[in-house]
């Protein structure tokens, strides 16, 4: 558990190092996972019989499993901010909630057809 | 004899307080979805939330203090992020095929969510500031704040919107999903990811693997894109 930690951990951090380095607008974590990502299909294209369904990597899977499995916990500290903008929120709160409403729904209609029409037609 | 206060000062100064009522809270939260049959419209992440926010007001611990607590959960969001690498890469053979497909849609999506909150928000009078909170809606949070301060905004008003788009996405998508007749997996998931980020991704994982899969490719592919996209964008018509 504690490896697959560590390389959780190594890739986030070097992709905040990046990040800050070379000015990317990307936050680190994003750069992180496409860093494991690319690293995971690197070493199948290298060691082919190291290729399994699950990431072989000692504990890197349950680790993920267990960091996703909890994620919506995750976002409650974030979540308690809406107690410090409630003034604000209350100011503004009828261009705020139809924009976060009706654009979050239409987004998610949007995407979902484009998707599954795009998909349908090349696989 | 007990000194209360001096507890009390413990309690405040110390994150275990917090932690520990993060966590109960999340537990209580999820045990209520439960009781509505995991129904998407019951959240565990709002009655989480919900339940803090009598507890923070009630006993009048101020956020910050809060925080200092809790950030220690709210750490664990970085290697989270990294992790969704893991289900992406499960499920690499059923994604390869559909790759430009999803990034078509994902880029397409994402245009559609920054463009209707932008609208909305500047026809309904909000100010300057506030719209361009606005814009950077549907992308993860710390993505999002960073382009809401390149281009004007309020970053904490922007990871509030952002919270709150997600759970909105959350809660409601799966209605949204349905009433579109989306039943593809991946087109589902992707559509999750893309409009509300992680707390889609939570969602779309607690559902179906693919639909993960799919949902943590949409989620990085729309911050990356809205990151990368947006600012220069928003340059060209804020003049």
């Amino acid at each position: 558990m504690i490896p697959g930690l560590a390389i959780l951990l190594g890739c986030q951090l070097v992709g905040e190092v990046l990040a800050r380095s070379l000015h990317m607008p990307v936050p680190g974590p994003v750069i992180g996972m496409a860093l494991l990502f690319l690293g995971l299909l690197a070493r199948d294209q290298l060691w082919p019989r190291a290729a399994r369904p699950d990431p072989g990597t000692p504990g890197l899977g349950q680790v993920a499993d267990a960091l996703l499995g909890s994620l919506g916990l995750l976002f409650v500290p974030a979540g308690l901010g809406v107690v410090v903008y409630g003034p604000q929120l209350a100011r503004s709160w009828a261009p705020l909630s139809l924009a976060i409403v009706v654009g979050t729904l239409l987004c998610i209609a949007f995407t979902g057809r484009v998707a599954q029409a795009l998909m349908r037609r090349f696989g | 004899m007990v000194d209360l206060a001096q507890i009390w000062v413990y309690l405040a100064r110390d994150p275990l307080a917090a932690l520990t009522a993060t966590l109960l809270a999340w537990m209580a939260g999820l045990r209520l979805a439960e009781l509505c049959r995991w129904h998407p419209a019951a959240n565990p992440v709002v009655f989480a939330v919900a339940i803090l926010v009598a507890l923070l007001l009630a006993s009048g611990v101020e956020y910050r203090a809060y925080f200092e607590g809790a950030q220690f959960v709210h750490f664990l969001l970085g290697p989270a992020t990294v992790a969704l690498a893991v289900p992406l890469y499960r499920q690499w053979r059923h994604v390869r095929a559909s790759a430009p497909a999803a990034l078509l849609a994902v880029v397409s999506g994402g245009a559609v969510a920054a463009a209707v909150g932008v609208a909305l928000g500047w026809a309904f009078g909000a100010s300057p500031a506030v719209v361009a909170s606005l814009a950077p809606r549907s992308v993860t949070t710390p993505v999002a704040m960073g382009i809401a301060e390149q281009i004007g905004g309020l970053p904490g008003l922007t990871a509030t919107v952002v919270l709150a788009s997600g759970v909105v996405g959350a809660t409601l998508g799966p209605l949204v999903l349905n009433a579109a007749r989306i039943r593809d997996w991946r087109a589902r998931g992707l559509a999750m990811g893309t409009a509300a980020h992680g707390l889609g991704t939570a969602r779309a994982l607690s559902v179906n693997t693919a639909a993960g899969a799919f949902s943590g490719l949409g989620m990085g592919l729309n911050a990356l894109a809205t990151a990368l996209l947006l600012p220069l964008v928003w340059r060209f018509f804020a003049g």
